[in-house]
């Protein structure tokens, strides 16, 4: 594989942001995998959802470690810093860069390998933090550029294009970052753009660790009869339990929305989210009956998706930290060292 | 005859029981009489109950490394005390409780037996099992002082300074001082032929550890993001760096903090976390130890590969795998120099005491965003964690951070294109850019190939263009380190060349066999890639002694892989057997060569 150049078409008339750019300046180089991957549908709805927010390219962060998942931040924004780590550690490199510099907004896109096996620990962590990102999961149960293993998110009796079914456990990063105190927790499919946008975009806005999960088919390893990660399996069990507008601060919304259908919320930056439930006894709020909801749900072999927790109320890591709001990297070293006076008055505890 | 200014104390005790204080109260009246004292814990990799040591060489001379005798022996715990009466030097003194019986079968007739009854005293004059224990340290120092001539007015200062906010333990400690001192005085002839006087050779000094100035150091550097896992020995460092911050790092009218310390849930997350905060232009480092750097090798590969400044500093502990813990080695060099897989290699610092620990800690940060790579401060327990006196640490107060090429708004402005890998200087260094500064700076960090450009490549002549741009960089690395501390004579035709904490030792040395009209050069080197001088120093001798405290000569090895050095002149060196090493080694072993080279 190599680095490929997308050439720029320019169309006129194209819709533009409040920036003045269109949506094609906020594209990245050409995908180099397989055709019909869902990584590149989630691409897609990247693209779109920091276009719709109007995001200062240069002011998006976009991370990743090693997988099929972690290569995209390559195919979007190319005005954008990008930082393809190493494998599972993403999270603690997010957390560094975000520590040291607050103002960014980071994205990380990583995979079911990445973040459930080699980086869980990590991954864990980060929620544990509440690092103010939203943290994409690709996740498609099995290993795609080691050609087809299982992954730590594969499900009982999904059975692999060679070999026998699976018989473990699976890991699922929602219940996961339910249990661990993700305050923004989403799961998605990477063939409802519709429904994905929104999600991103308020996983972008959340203040804290916003996870969205994405089922996101491996056309070449998986996609066949028998996988319950395929396209066909999960447009067949794919079940919506709350919808979500994500509308920007400066719209008014409240009249749009009949009282008792949609439930606003607003979010730290003025802008909103419009849950509309699809299940009138879901309560995002509660992370015990989320839990127990989407275990029974699951256990029937149901894939649950939309905006499935949501808490605005908790301090995001900085807060935790107490730092101050100017980026700990912008300081000048005059606000950082006491002086040579200073020092020779604190020996004194020395001698 | 009577040794003024030339004893060595040691004091067995148990750990958990308080007597850390008490010997740093001892060897802080001493230092504060004037006289240069040298302090070495010997502790466990425990909390409570097991064997502890705490050695006080007083060195009127100065010389700042142990020494490998026991004049006084302070034996006050008996699961020791057969092996600690073993070490007393000959003619030398062994104190112990006598409130209970000595077996007259543990005796030796060349030393003299001073029995105290400690436990006896404090238990008349004190309540409570946890006071009586304490009070028998603070005890044993007033009989020490006694018997050395310490001046118990500095004994009470330092009592009233430790204790200002807590009067009523001024007087208990001070009892328990009397208790010891009076003891001994009235039933020993005080003081003893070895004794202490009052000098005037420590009055530009302080007593501090290497993790303590290295702390100091960061925070002085500017350093405001520091991410880490606890482990033996570094933990310190870390502890020091919040301290300070917690005192000098809150902005004074928000009340929030200029400093983020991370507590990692490992040393991977730690080592990524430093690398993600100056991928962002933050000063930021990771004090870790020899596991930890195992765990950090990915990541220094990937910031050596992906052009990251990342400075670390390794407090070594005794290896191989959970080794010694609380004991010392030089034993991660090979492991430091050339950490990760690949052609990888790394900028190491070597600071001899924790004065070079301070100033080498913004030298660690600038050489980082010079060079854009990772530096690695090579501490070791014995530095890190034990007290030494250093000359009064200044700051520059013209100091200007070092922070390398780094590419601002209105330069990218100007610029047609911005591509991170070009070698525009012809020093191997590119320009970098810092996220969120501009539309035009924007770049792809990756550990995968890349070109120059900075996009990735599976092209054999585009991945090999930017590996052997990053030997440019070596090189430039090398002319720009801190040079070796070298001492010349013509007229010697064989050297030492050593690092760290091997100084001191060496330089004891040097001086020892000078009077055994055995003169030597020396070389002590402070970084990795070595400069050309240590190259001129090697091939201006006949032999070089290479001393390293550790067993594989990994010091050796770097010398003959970085600048080719020949390796029939490099003599090794080693100790290792995990305590500090000492002159008496040294001169030992380079008599032991000297007559093995008449021999030959």
């Amino acid at each position: 594989m190599s680095y490929i150049a997308k050439p720029k078409i320019m169309y006129p008339g194209r819709k533009k942001n409040n920036l003045g750019l269109t949506s094609s300046d906020y594209e990245g180089a050409v995908s180099t995998l397989c055709a019909g991957c869902g990584h590149d549908s989630v691409t897609a709805a990247i693209i779109q959802a920091v276009f719709e927010l109007n995001i200062e390219p240069h002011m998006l962060a976009k991370m990743s470690g090693i997988g099929c998942s972690s290569k995209t931040p390559t195919y979007f924004v190319s005005q954008s810093h990008g930082f393809n780590s190493v494998h599972g550690r993403m999270p603690s490199v997010t957390t560094g860069a975000n520590v040291a510099n607050g103002d960014l907004m980071y994205i990380g896109v990583s995979g079911d390998g990445d973040s459930l096996s080699i980086g869980i620990g990590q991954f864990a962590h980060a929620i544990r933090r509440n690092v103010n990102m939203c943290y994409v999961i690709e996740n498609n149960g099995v290993y795609g550029l080691t050609k087809g293993q299982f992954s730590a998110s594969a499900d009982i009796g999904s059975k692999p294009k060679k070999g026998e079914p699976n018989n473990q456990e699976p890991i699922d990063p929602v219940s996961t970052a339910l249990s661990l105190g993700a305050t923004y927790i989403a799961r998605s499919f990477s063939g409802d753009k519709e429904q994905l946008v929104p999600l991103l975009k308020g996983a972008l806005m959340h203040r804290g660790f916003a996870l969205v999960d994405i089922i996101s088919p491996c056309v070449t390893f998986n996609d066949h009869e028998g996988s319950t990660k395929s396209y066909a399996h999960t447009r067949q069990f794919y079940h919506q339990v709350i919808d979500v507008d994500y509308i920007p601060p400066a719209k008014e919304i409240k009249a749009a929305y009949a009282e008792g259908e949609a439930m606003p919320i607003e979010m730290h930056d003025g802008s909103t989210i419009v849950l509309r439930k699809v299940d009138k006894d879901y309560d995002l709020t509660s992370r015990a009956s989320v839990f127990q909801y989407l275990r029974e749900h699951s256990n029937a072999g149901e894939i649950m998706t939309g905006l499935l927790y949501l808490d605005e109320s908790q301090a995001e890591m900085h807060e935790l930290m107490e730092n101050i709001n100017t980026p700990l990297s912008k300081l000048p070293l005059e606000n950082l060292n006491p002086g040579s006076n200073e020092l020779k008055k604190l020996q004194n505890r020395y001698r | 005859m009577s040794t003024i200014n030339d004893v060595v104390i040691k004091i067995a005790t148990v750990n958990g029981t308080g007597s850390a204080s008490a010997n740093g109260l001892l060897m802080k009246s001493i230092f504060r009489m004037g006289i240069p004292v040298v302090g070495k814990n010997y502790f466990p990799s425990n909390i409570q109950g097991l064997p502890t040591w705490y050695e006080i060489r007083v060195t009127g001379a100065g010389y700042k490394s142990r020494s490998n005798r026991v004049d006084v022996m302070v034996a006050l715990n008996a699961q020791t005390y057969v092996k600690d009466m073993a070490e007393v030097t000959p003619g030398g003194w062994l104190i112990y409780d006598s409130t209970w019986p000595r077996s007259e079968l543990l005796n030796r007739e060349d030393i003299t037996v001073i029995g105290i009854p400690l436990s006896k005293l404090c238990n008349e004059s004190f309540n409570g099992v946890r006071t009586r224990i304490l009070m028998k340290n603070v005890a044993y120092v007033g009989t020490i002082a006694a018997l050395l001539d310490i001046d118990l007015e500095i004994i009470i200062k330092l009592l009233e300074e430790t204790f200002a906010a807590k009067s009523h333990l001024i007087d208990s400690n001070m009892q328990a001082i009397r208790l010891g001192y009076d003891y001994a005085k009235n039933n020993f002839t005080c003081p003893l032929p070895m004794h202490v006087e009052k000098m005037d050779k420590t009055s530009n000094s302080v007593i501090m550890d290497g993790n303590t100035a290295a702390g100091l150091g960061c925070m002085y550097a500017g350093a405001t993001v520091g991410a880490w896992y606890p482990i033996t020995p570094s933990t310190s460092l870390m502890d020091a760096f919040r301290g300070f911050c917690s005192r000098y790092r809150v902005d004074p009218e928000t009340g929030k903090n200029t400093y983020a310390i991370i507590q990692a849930e490992d040393e991977l997350a730690a080592i990524g976390m430093v690398l993600g905060a100056a991928w962002n232009g933050a000063r930021s480092f990771t004090p870790t130890s020899g596991p930890g750097i195992s765990l950090m090798s990915e990541f220094i590969g990937f910031a050596y590969y992906a052009e990251i400044p990342t400075v670390i500093f390794n407090v070594q502990r005794t290896g191989p795998s959970t080794g010694m813990p609380t004991r010392t080695q030089q034993c991660d060099l090979l492991s430091c120099a050339y950490a990760s897989h690949g052609d990888t290699k790394h900028v190491l610092l070597f600071p001899s005491d924790p004065g070079e620990c301070f100033y080498m800690a913004p030298k660690a940060f600038d050489m980082a965003e010079r060079l854009q790579t990772p530096v690695i401060v090579m501490s070791d327990l014995d530095i890190g964690m034990n007290d030494w006196i250093v000359p009064e640490l200044e700051w520059d107060e013209s100091y200007v951070p070092d922070r390398g090429k780094v590419l601002n708004a209105e330069q990218l402005e100007e610029m047609d294109k911005f591509y991170r890998y070009l070698d525009v200087d012809g020093d191997g260094i590119p320009y970098r850019t810092l996220p969120g500064e501009h539309p035009k700076g924007a770049f792809f960090t990756r550990g995968s190939g890349h070109t120059k450009l900075g996009t990735y490549t599976e092209d054999a002549t585009a991945y090999q263009d930017v590996i052997d741009r990053l030997l440019i960089k070596w090189e430039t690395a090398r002319s720009i380190l801190p040079k070796p501390e070298i001492l010349y004579s013509k007229l010697n035709k064989a050297g030492i060349i050593t690092i760290g904490s091997g100084d001191s030792a060496c330089k004891e040395a040097l001086d020892r066999l000078v009077v055994k009209d055995i003169g030597l050069n020396y070389c002590r080197i402070r970084s990795f890639p070595f400069s050309k001088d240590v190259a001129e120093f090697i091939e201006k001798h006949d032999v070089v002694y290479v001393v390293e405290q550790n067993r594989d000569a990994q010091l050796r090895t770097l010398l003959i892989n970085d600048i080719e050095a020949n390796q029939r002149k490099l003599v090794s060196l080693l100790h290792y057997n995990g305590m500090p090493i000492n002159s008496g080694f040294v001169v030992d072993r380079i008599l032991e060569e000297i007559t093995k080279g008449r021999a030959a």
